[in-house]
């Protein structure tokens, strides 16, 4: 219940908070929301010398339009993301993840740049950024550089992020009009990682599909992009046995970790099901 | 130790000040040098909400939440509902409609609740169970507390200050 | 003949027996006023954190105390060698064994209390308890209860392994137990050798845990000058506590108060004396400074008193119709590494023999087999009164099975079976003696509610569709109120309660009863059954449990016994009270005793119904010198309540289910309780305990458990893992009643709050079995995940989309 000693530092600025990374390497972490951080502190799982707290630094929060994009600051919490109505207009697809996201209290203070740069596979936003083609502004002492999505997720617990790094801004393309989305998750209840998830982004030309994005979440190290079952599907018809191919391919590149969520052959099976979920959400959601 | 920070922060209205390690979690500072023992301790992995406090207009976990990031921040606990000997009226709900019985987990479900009607005026059932969905209980099932809400939300309750 | 308004104006003044009126108790909880133990805080106290075995089974071979004690503020750490000059390094449980406080040179489950820091504060004392260094000797654990009587099988209780018996008869290996049984064996084999139908299912009971919200502590404080030893304790049981302390300690009886105050719910989790209680006491009697000991969730799941963990085979033996001969339970009992769970002596199994159910059985055996293994100590808990949880389990998933087995519908073949209305007060064939029901009302009121026949045609078109829709029931009967002290006792000491109640002059009173609330309601529910009895209004019946030294002995509140119990002595004291109020109304009235009747709040003369006296100016004379000669002041009375039986609670619960069979996930589209707890007291009070009860039974069907690795490790022990629903997972609850009273209590209650998990597990339970039972499914054991009902689709080959 009660966290190690450590040094607390709030920088008021983004250099400020890359000068403190530089300074004491891997005895600091990055403060985002704490709501992966601290209770691993607290059974003492997570032991850091010195908290650098990302929270004063309000450039980093926040929610824009920049022509064809929607720019999100790294600190933007879930809730904000939820009550948008920018976002719920332009990526429901991502209202829809961050309602599955942890519990209401959670959401008040989980920021999508810390389920991001955390490199957990159980997390929700890597599998939505893959589908949604992002990219991450990162800052550094080295300067400012912008990586895809699909460069990011390295390994387990490993993301392309430096150790003097902080990742400041989520770059997302707006869909077109009339894309259809879907975030389908399953979980053992409320606050649970998910046992399997898959998100879709779809846009159909009449029956055939024009464009598919298919992403899984806890599937392997990281979140996973379903290139096959993707092309599976591009200029197909949408029907129950192409659900079921593109489903089989998505399976194909599952590597889940046993755990009390289930063995391997359920967490298999499930990214399979949730996959089907979601690609028949996504299609209803089509237009 | 002289690893400490002064923290200033408003509490249910009123100005407080504390010395406290940076490992300091909000809950105990609360608790135990505020003698604010409302917001109770339910687990130590962040899921119970029985410590759920309002810290700038959003319902936090203060289990979860480090004294040293409260700096100038507004925490309202159960404390600070009843005003110049009136009740809330989501304290009125509670009791009316039995939405506690071994009353350990209420403060968090008021204090979360109020949240929840300040921002979402009108909620179904089926809203506040996903929005209440934070706290735990495991004396009512829920249903009453469901029901305190709902009587709640017809009184348009008032924002505490 | 339609009462006045004057009559139900009055009535409702009194706010007694029947009404829904609102809880006394809220005033404070609404406020975040309560008292709870960690909100108490004395001049000077300590902290304690326990240093714990990462190891389920393994010798200590060294404590290095030195980095811990080096550290600021440290005050001491407390290890089994520091307990053993005062022979508190061992303490005996109220299951008639013993158990370790701190380990004694061997751990025998992950987690056990190896040392207790003391320290100045919560914050120093976790960093001083990661410092103490404890070098441990793995042995190998026993973890599968069916192993744990192998010849080979490691010995676990070294300190007990040349006692043949560990309070409940002869033991026939080091790790086991005790063996119980129940009923006639010999006639109920030779049912089953000629039956026309049998059926045997092995039916299990998850290890799961009550977990209330509130975690287990206490705050321990000795005087050094009085000698007075002051423990405010998380106990449902205060008074059972202070008994067992003095025995431990040495110090007087009189010299030991217990105070609970305020519980953040119990569910049995509240009633074993646990290590860090007597550590604390003990650190408290060393430095003469209180000791604050406040476990952690982790700690609470994976140390305090689980519940079930029984690992059963139900046997039915029935003729071609489905009416059930004999009856045939066994269970292998796992009970951890001490058996240290609530235990009559003569009932070392609880009331398990209370598994012929509702029904009448001609002919029945029950046995249980109680093993060690290397895990945390316990067993009883969890709103079952009793083992009840467990054997109501079994007879109401094997009725199903056997209803499938003879092709009988699920409803009908429990109406063949059941105990008809006329046969009450019925007497098992295990011995005990149900004291009312009706069994055949409540079941046809439910089916007629949920239209079951509609239910029944709507179940069959979705199987032809391919989908699985589950129709679950449960039929239960629970028995409660622990009990006749003939029977029922805990290390000797009867399972009575009591109750004191004493009218003030200005017609107010206050009653101290001997069982403790947790939430149920009793500062209200009390009141009630007072008021009616004396007619004074409930508002001015102050209510009080917990404190040892002003409340009169009892057994505590568990296994719903405080209204068949604690509400009998609180009625009988009560009507003690009003034959002497009568003795001086006829004084005043100057009238004979038998010329008076009670109406509400008042004595009438009969045939002169101007003449009258409150029970309120009786209250003021009964302090004055107007007395009928001989007679002493005072309006009080207690009564020691010895229940001439337990009481027998019954309900019909159905359950609808919707399963998708890709996924596992199990919806619950309905669930319909009907409870007959007889007399009902608080309609409202009553309510919100079904709701209570079946979330926790919903929780235990579909989700709880506690696993564990081969070594004995905990795979999940805190909220990540453990099945606690939250608003959003917890289906909507329907309740309706029938009211049967109990025919030999006070005003004819049962006590309720225990019933709807009793009853909800099954019900769940077969809800899911019967989802699948035109496939040819007659069990599937709990917890019902979506992962576990997904690998029973799976088996079927039912899993797939088609076209995958």
């Amino acid at each position: 219940m009660i966290p190690r000693q450590f040094e607390y530092h709030a920088p008021q600025s983004v250099p400020e908070a890359i000068a403190l990374l530089q300074k004491y390497g891997d005895t600091a972490k990055l403060l985002a929301g704490g709501h992966s951080l601290i209770p691993m502190m607290k059974i003492r799982f997570a032991e850091p010398e010195h908290l650098v707290d990302l929270g004063k630094l309000a450039e980093l929060r926040g929610i824009r339009e920049k022509g064809k994009e929607l720019r999100i600051g790294a600190m933007t919490t879930e809730n904000d993301l939820i009550w948008s109505t920018v976002v719920q207009k332009k990526c429901p697809l991502l209202v829809e993840a961050a309602r599955l996201i942890g519990d209401p209290q959670v959401r008040y203070k989980g920021t999508i740049g810390g389920d991001i740069s955390h490199g957990d596979p159980g997390n929700d936003h890597p599998a939505i950024m893959l589908a949604l083609g992002a990219s991450f502004v990162l800052q550094g002492s080295n300067g400012e550089r912008v990586v895809a999505a699909d460069d990011f997720f390295l390994d387990l617990y490993s993301t392309a992020l430096e150790p003097d790094e902080v990742l400041t801004e989520i770059r997302i393309p707006v869909p077109a009009k009339g894309t259809g989305w879907c975030y389908a998750k399953l979980k053992r209840k409320t606050g649970d990682f998910a046992t399997a998830a898959t998100a879709v982004l779809l846009s159909m030309k009449g029956d055939t599909v024009k464009e598919v994005s298919i992403a899984l979440t806890n599937a392997g190290a990281t979140a996973l992009k379903a290139r096959e079952a993707e092309d599976s599907l591009r200029g197909k018809k949408l029907d129950d046995a192409a659900m079921a191919e593109a489903a089989r391919l998505a399976m194909s590149i599952c590597d889940p970790a046993e755990d009390q969520r289930g063995d391997v052959e359920y967490k298999t099976a499930m990214t399979g099901e949730m996959t089907q979920r979601a690609l028949r959400t996504a299609h209803e959601r089509a237009k | 130790m002289a690893n400490k920070h002064t923290v200033s922060f408003k509490l249910n209205g009123n100005d407080v000040d504390v010395v406290v390690e940076p490992r300091e979690l909000l809950i105990h500072t609360l608790r135990e040098r505020l003698a604010h023992t409302g917001p109770h301790i339910g687990c130590e992995t962040s899921h119970c909400g029985a410590c759920t406090v309002d810290l700038d207009g959003m319902s936090v976990k203060s289990c979860t939440v480090l004294t040293v990031q409260c700096q100038d921040a507004e925490v309202l606990t159960i404390e600070g509902f009843e005003q110049n000997g009136e009740l809330h009226a989501l304290q009125e709900g509670f009791t009316q409609k039995h939405g506690l019985q071994c009353g350990y987990c209420t403060p968090g479900m008021i204090t979360r609740a109020y949240r929840l009607l300040q921002e979402n005026p009108k909620p179904s059932e089926e809203d506040i169970r996903y929005w209440m969905a934070g706290n735990l209980c495991r004396c009512t099932g829920y249903q009453n507390i469901v029901k305190a809400v709902q009587y709640a939300a017809e009184q348009t309750p008032k924002e505490v200050s | 003949m339609a009462a006045s308004p004057d009559l139900i104006e009055r009535e409702s003044a009194l706010q007694g027996l029947g009404v829904s009126r609102l809880r006394k108790e809220d005033a404070r909880f609404i406020r975040g006023k309560g008292t709870y133990i960690d909100d108490i805080t004395l001049p000077g106290m300590l902290f304690g954190a326990m240093v714990r075995s990462p190891y389920a089974h393994a010798r200590i071979k060294s404590i290095n105390k030195e980095k811990a004690l080096a550290m600021p503020g440290v005050v001491a750490v407390l290890v089994a060698d520091d307990l053993r000059p005062l022979g508190l390094h061992w303490m005996p449980t109220i299951g008639g064994d013993t158990q370790a406080v701190l380990a004694d040179e061997k751990v025998c489950f992950q987690m056990q209390e190896v040392a207790m820091v003391i320290a100045s504060d919560r914050y120093t004392a976790a960093d001083a308890a990661d410092a103490v260094e404890v070098d441990y000797e793995e042995l190998p654990a026993i973890v599968d209860p069916h192993k744990a009587m192998d010849a080979d099988a490691p010995i676990i209780r070294e300190d007990i392994a040349d006692k043949d018996e560990v309070s409940h008869g002869p033991r026939t290996h080091p790790n086991h137990i005790f063996t119980w049984e129940a009923g006639d064996k010999d006639a109920t084999d030779a049912v089953f050798d000629n039956a026309a139908v049998t059926v045997k299912e092995e039916i299990l009971n998850p290890r799961v845990h009550p977990c209330p919200i509130e975690t287990c502590g206490c705050v321990a404080s000795f005087d050094k000058v009085t000698g007075q030893l002051t423990v405010n304790v998380t106990s449902q049981v205060p008074h059972l506590f202070r008994t067992v302390v003095a025995m431990l300690s040495g110090i007087p009886e009189s010299k030991i108060r217990i105070i609970s105050s305020d519980i953040g719910g119990g569910f049995g989790n509240k009633v074993p004396i646990y290590p860090g209680y007597v550590i604390a006491i003990v650190a408290s009697i060393v430095t003469g400074l209180p000791i604050k000991w406040i476990e952690s969730r982790i700690d609470n799941i994976s140390t305090t008193g689980f519940a079930r963990d029984y690992h059963g085979i139900g046997e039915l033996a029935a003729d071609k119709d489905g009416r059930i001969k004999a009856l045939r339970f066994f269970a292998l009992a796992d009970h951890g590494a001490f058996n240290s769970h609530v235990s009559a002596t003569k009932l070392p199994a609880g009331l398990f023999s209370i598994c012929t159910g509702s029904y009448d059985i001609p002919a029945a055996y029950c046995r249980v087999d109680a093993v060690y293994t290397n895990k945390a100590p316990g067993g009883v808990a969890y709103r079952c009164s009793l083992r009840v949880t467990e054997a109501v389990y079994l007879i109401e998933r094997m009725i199903d099975v056997l209803a499938q087995k003879v092709g009988v519908d699920k409803a009908e073949i429990r109406r063949r079976n059941f105990i008809k209305e006329d046969m009450f007060p019925y007497t098992t064939s295990l011995g005990w003696t149900v004291d009312s029901g009706n069994y055949d009302a409540a079941l046809d009121k439910v089916l007629n509610a949920v239209d079951y026949e509609g239910l029944l045609k709507e179940q069959a078109e979705k199987r032809a569709n391919g989908e699985l829709m589950g129709i679950g029931f449960s039929t239960f009967t629970e028995i409660v109120g622990a009990g006749p002290t003939k029977v029922c006792d805990i290390l000797g000491i009867g399972l009575f309660d009591s109750c004191e109640i004493r009218v003030n002059p200005t017609g107010s009173a206050i009653a101290r009863f001997g069982t403790m609330s947790q939430g149920q309601g009793h500062a209200t529910t009390y009141a009630q059954i007072i008021a009616t009895e004396l007619g004074l209004s409930s508002d001015e019946i102050q209510i009080e449990e917990g404190d040892t030294d002003k409340a009169p002995y009892g057994a505590g509140t568990w296994g719903s016994r405080s209204t068949p119990v604690g509400g009998a002595a609180a009625a009988l004291a009560a009507r003690k009270i009003r034959a002497k109020a009568q003795t001086i109304a006829a004084h005043l009235l100057e009238v004979g005793e038998a010329d008076l009747e009670w109406e509400i709040d008042r004595f009438k003369v009969k045939g002169n119904p101007a003449q009258t006296k409150t029970m309120k100016e009786i209250a003021m004379v009964a302090h004055t010198g107007d007395l009928p000669d001989g007679m002493q002041q005072g309006l009080d009375a207690s009564e020691y309540y010895d229940p001439p039986n337990l009481t027998f609670p019954f309900g019909a619960y159905v359950c609808v289910v919707d399963i998708d069979r890709f996924t596992g996930e199990t919806k619950v589209r309905r669930f319909y309780a009907l409870d007959d707890c007889g007399t009902r007291i608080n309609p409202m009070i009553i309510e919100g305990q079904i709701h209570g009860g079946l979330t926790e039974a919903f929780a235990v069907a579909f989700g709880q458990e506690i696993p564990f690795d081969e070594n004995g490790n905990h795979l999940g022990n805190s909220l990540m893992d453990y099945f606690l629903p939250t608003s959003f997972e917890t289906p909507h609850w329907e309740t309706d009643e029938t009211v049967t009273p109990s025919p030999h209590h006070p005003i004819g209650a049962k006590g309720v709050a225990e019933s709807p998990h009793v009853g909800g597990i099954p019900c769940f339970s077969n809800a899911v079995v019967d989802a699948f039972a035109h496939l040819g499914v007659t069990h599937m054991d709990m917890p019902h995940s979506a992962y576990r009902v997904w690998q029973q689709c799976k088996a079927l080959g039912i899993d797939k989309r088609d076209g995958a």
